[in-house]
């Protein structure tokens, strides 16, 4: 028997939860996937080393206690079998929803780029290495390097700092005219302008980018190009990520347009496909703030509510103006295209070289002739590093979306369609 | 507060830790090897990178997004 | 506007089969320009099953011979084409299956290609992982798999190939026109490509059959050889509506490959669940424990299918100077060695190292024009 639901809602971040819970007075029956095993998302991610705000505390609060919403945590969409229907699944089985409405909030990944030594253990992403402590990942007395590039490294740095870690520093890649000149219009979002005051690390240097990470069975050290200077550092984790891309995949196979890197919605969060929209970071990064709004916009829009829908575009608005100021602030330096030598891994999955993959014309031909990107993270951390590196579009996703069990794909009716 | 075995070895960990933590409190915290033979540890955290992938009670999942539960048993290797 | 003269021969298709006609001309000293479009075609998607099947005489000769070359080429491949020589392990459920690998059994050795029967009691001590109550199975001990699309690129690798990004749109004997308009022209035109071969030649009896295929995350040892279903032989390979056979090749990184399904009158390359679904549900059906593994990746291709499951290997009767390759359904990686050299054969004029006639294109195309 296939679940339905009125209005399925595809990630429990800020930007799902706000849409679920501004649907829900309609009466609606609603659906919310999330991949991980409790709601929040990537900012509010929940666990025994983590510190979730007042606001994201309650918001959950509120989602479980709603009659007619209905959350699946630890699941994952494998496919779109049928028109407005979903397969999916979870650890311990595979099923379909049917639907009427979809709203994808399915956030956004860190870009991870290639440089030598990055597989060792030890090193993770910025974003990755707060996501891991929150989960209980033990950091006492660790020294941790932080780099790559955005306010994320701040706030990796203070959850690192928080659990008992020593940051030793926290390189940003972009200049200090970039940074300086963000912070500057940090008093337009005077919320923004505390948060960052918090977050200020007497280690961080600007125009500083990692060269190696440094070791042979496990990351022992960094080497850093610091302002122009090379820098090496004893450590014991390295936590770099290069800034987020937006999760567009679900959304492309479900046909939806997309701009630049992410979805492309129109006022009312509706994405180029009837009867589906979209908020959050998957339709450009934003922070927590507007992926809030763009939620609740498409949670009203979804349910016919455009009226009071349209009385938040103010509140969007001025916060896709933070967004803006963001995005600006920390464009990547064309050097880090040149982090990688010939033999650094570039397809962690299958172990390719940037040497097998360099040169070929494109994402496909480099993929049959290397395997790059035939492994379990289906070309998502080497594509996502091989468009940032080449400009390389990745090919249109195919089912499944995400590894999954043989037994789900037979959740399928194998009836061929009239 | 879960109670497990992780490559062999016990471990009680608290409510609401993830198996990729429960690594790092149990051993080096690697999860997996490489095709060429490097031991590999969780990378981005979030069920994207697959770098996390172990064997749970015979089954292959992420260990950044598995909840520690009682009589969870573990594997990294091969 | 004209390149005139570019190369001996040329070749349409750098799939498997133009790559070997092309390797097998280069290695003869011919310089050869092999025009591809960049489509992915069979090679990229296939599975690279290197079996002998008895359907009929001329499709055993054919691949016999065929798997024979490529166990001689086969310490030349570099380790990027994967060349296994695991065998296929054909599985009986009942006992008319089993008859039908009895009788595979005496024709094989009889033409000797070294098999051998494998019983009941015997099947799950050779692959643990099927279930239980087959009936028994037929090996193919000197079967192999290979991974084709590096395979291609290695035998294009020769001095005497040159290769180029190009798309034919007309073929005029031993002339062909590009997208840009220029005209090339060789001694001789191969056409090698799959199922965009009817677009150049509309008289080609070329079907398009679909194909689905899965591939597993990483899972060592779990089996052994190639593991298909003998009701491959009768039900799948001849049906006219869609159809699964179980197909479960181990590939040497430890990935479980799984096909097989066949469909006509389609050219959307959109993963169908509904066939993905039913073609799983046969596998599983030989393999439960199939049901708990991760599937990583699922994808379709097309095979080009002739009416009489041989391919066309030789001139085209009416147009001169072309030279036909195509129409190898599912034993193109297979057949792509004797395929070359029955070409090579035709076009010096030398001994055929198999009897041509059963592959000539007269058969469908009629009594030859020319010369």
């Amino acid at each position: 028997m296939n679940e339905y639901a009125d209005l399925l809602i595809i990630g429990a971040g800020p930007a799902g939860m706000s849409a679920a819970l501004a649907a829900a007075p309609s009466g609606a029956r609603i659906v919310v996937l999330d991949d991980n095993p409790l709601s929040g998302g990537q900012i509010w991610r929940d666990g025994p080393q983590a510190s979730l705000p007042k606001q994201a505390r309650q918001l959950r609060e509120r989602l479980h206690a709603c009659a007619n919403i209905r959350h699946h945590p630890g699941t994952r969409v494998i496919a779109c079998p049928g028109h407005k229907q979903l397969l999916v699944e979870d650890a311990d089985r595979g099923w379909l929803i049917d639907y009427d409405k979809l709203i994808l909030c399915t956030g956004a990944r860190e870009l991870l780029l290639p440089f030598p030594g990055w597989t060792l253990p030890g090193v993770t992403g910025a974003g990755g290495l707060q996501a891991l402590i929150k989960g209980g990942l033990p950091v006492q007395g660790e020294r941790v390097v932080i780099a790559g590039s955005g306010p994320l490294l701040l706030a990796s740095a203070a959850t690192a700092k928080h659990n008992g870690a020593q940051v030793v520093r926290i390189a940003e890649q972009a200049s200090l005219a970039a940074v300086a000149g963000f912070a500057l219009q940090l008093p337009r979002w005077p919320g923004k302008l505390v948060q960052s005051l918090y977050l200020f690390d007497r280690q961080y240097r600007t125009d500083t980018h990692v060269v190696a990470a440094l070791g042979s069975d496990r990351l022992e050290g960094v080497r850093l190009s610091q302002q122009g200077t090379i820098v090496e550092l004893d450590c014991d984790r390295l936590a770099c990520g290069f800034g987020l891309i937006p999760n567009v995949q679900l959304g492309q196979a479900l046909g939806c347009e997309v701009t630049g890197s992410a979805l492309a919605v129109d006022a009312w969060q509706a994405t180029s496909l009837a009867d589906h929209y979209a908020a959050g970071e998957c339709t450009g990064f934003g922070g927590s703030e507007l992926a809030l709004v763009e939620g609740e916009i498409a949670g009203l829009a979804a349910v016919g509510e455009t009226s009071a829908a349209e009385q938040l575009w103010p509140r969007r608005a001025r916060w896709q103006g933070f967004a803006r100021a963001l995005n600006g602030a920390f464009r990547l330096d064309p050097k880090l295209k040149a982090l990688a030598q010939a033999d650094t891994l570039v397809c962690r999955c299958e172990d390719v070289p940037y040497a097998a993959i360099a040169g070929h014309r494109d994402w496909r031909e480099a993929k049959l002739a290397s395997r790059c990107g035939m492994g379990a993270c289906q070309g998502r951390v080497c594509g996502g590093a091989l468009q940032y590196l080449f400009d390389w579009q990745p090919s249109p996703p195919r089912p499944p979306f995400s590894p999954a069990r043989i037994e789900t794909f037979l959740c399928v009716d194998e009836t061929p369609p009239a | 507060m879960p109670d497990m075995i992780v490559d062999g070895r016990a471990l009680h960990v608290a409510e609401g830790t993830t198996v990729a933590a429960a690594l790092a409190l149990a051993g080096d915290g690697t999860t997996r090897t490489s095709v060429a033979g490097q031991r590999r540890a969780p990378l981005c955290g979030m069920g994207i990178c697959q770098e996390c992938r172990v064997t749970i009670n015979g089954r292959r999942r992420l260990a950044c997004q598995t909840l520690c539960q009682n009589d969870m048993h573990v594997q990294t290797r091969p | 506007m004209s390149q005139g003269l570019v190369a001996d021969v040329i070749v349409i298709g750098a799939g498997i089969i133009g790559a070997a006609c092309a390797q097998a001309l280069a290695r003869r000293g011919l310089r050869v320009q092999v025009l591809d479009a960049g489509l992915h075609g069979a090679t990229a998607a296939g599975m690279g099953h290197l079996l002998v099947l008895d359907d009929n005489p001329a499709e055993l000769a054919l691949s016999q011979y065929s798997l024979q070359r490529w166990r001689e080429q086969a310490p030349q491949l570099p380790d990027g084409c994967a060349y296994r020589s695991n065998g296929t392990l054909w599985l009986a459920a009942n006992p008319e299956e089993m008859a039908v690998a009895e009788r595979k059994f005496l024709n094989l050795q009889a033409q000797g290609v070294t098999c051998e029967l494998v019983a009941r009691h015997a099947l799950r001590e050779r692959e643990p992982a099927l279930r239980e109550g087959l009936e028994g199975g037929l090996l193919i001990n000197g079967d192999g798999i290979l991974y084709a699309p590096a395979t291609a690129r290695w035998m294009l690798d020769h001095a005497n190939i040159e290769q180029r990004r190009a798309r034919v749109n007309e073929v005029d004997g031993n002339r062909v026109r590009l997208e840009d308009g220029q005209w090339l022209h060789a001694e001789a035109v191969i056409l090698a490509n799959g199922i965009q071969a009817n677009e150049l030649c509309p008289e080609l009896p070329i079907e398009p059959k679909k194909g689905h295929l899965l591939i597993t995350d990483r899972y060592p040892g779990t089996v052994t050889h190639t593991l298909v279903e003998l009701g491959y032989v009768t039900s799948a390979h001849n049906a006219k509506g869609p159809s699964t056979a179980c197909n479960i090749q181990p590939r040497p990184t430890g990935q479980l490959f799984i096909g097989a399904s066949r469909q006509f009158g389609t050219t959307d390359p959109q993963v169908e669940g509904w066939m993905l679904a039913k073609m799983l549900k046969r596998a599983t059906e030989y393999m439960p424990d199939l049901a708990h593994l991760n599937g990583i990746r699922a994808w379709t291709g097309f095979r080009a299918a002739s009416p009489d499951g041989l391919p066309l290997v030789g001139q085209h009767p009416q147009r001169k100077g072309l030279w036909l390759a195509v129409g190898h359904e599912g034993l193109g990686v297979t057949t792509a060695p004797g395929t070359a050299d029955l070409l090579v054969a035709q076009l010096f004029n030398e001994a055929s190292p198999l009897a041509a006639p059963p592959y000539l294109p007269e058969r469908f195309l009629g009594e030859a024009v020319h010369a």
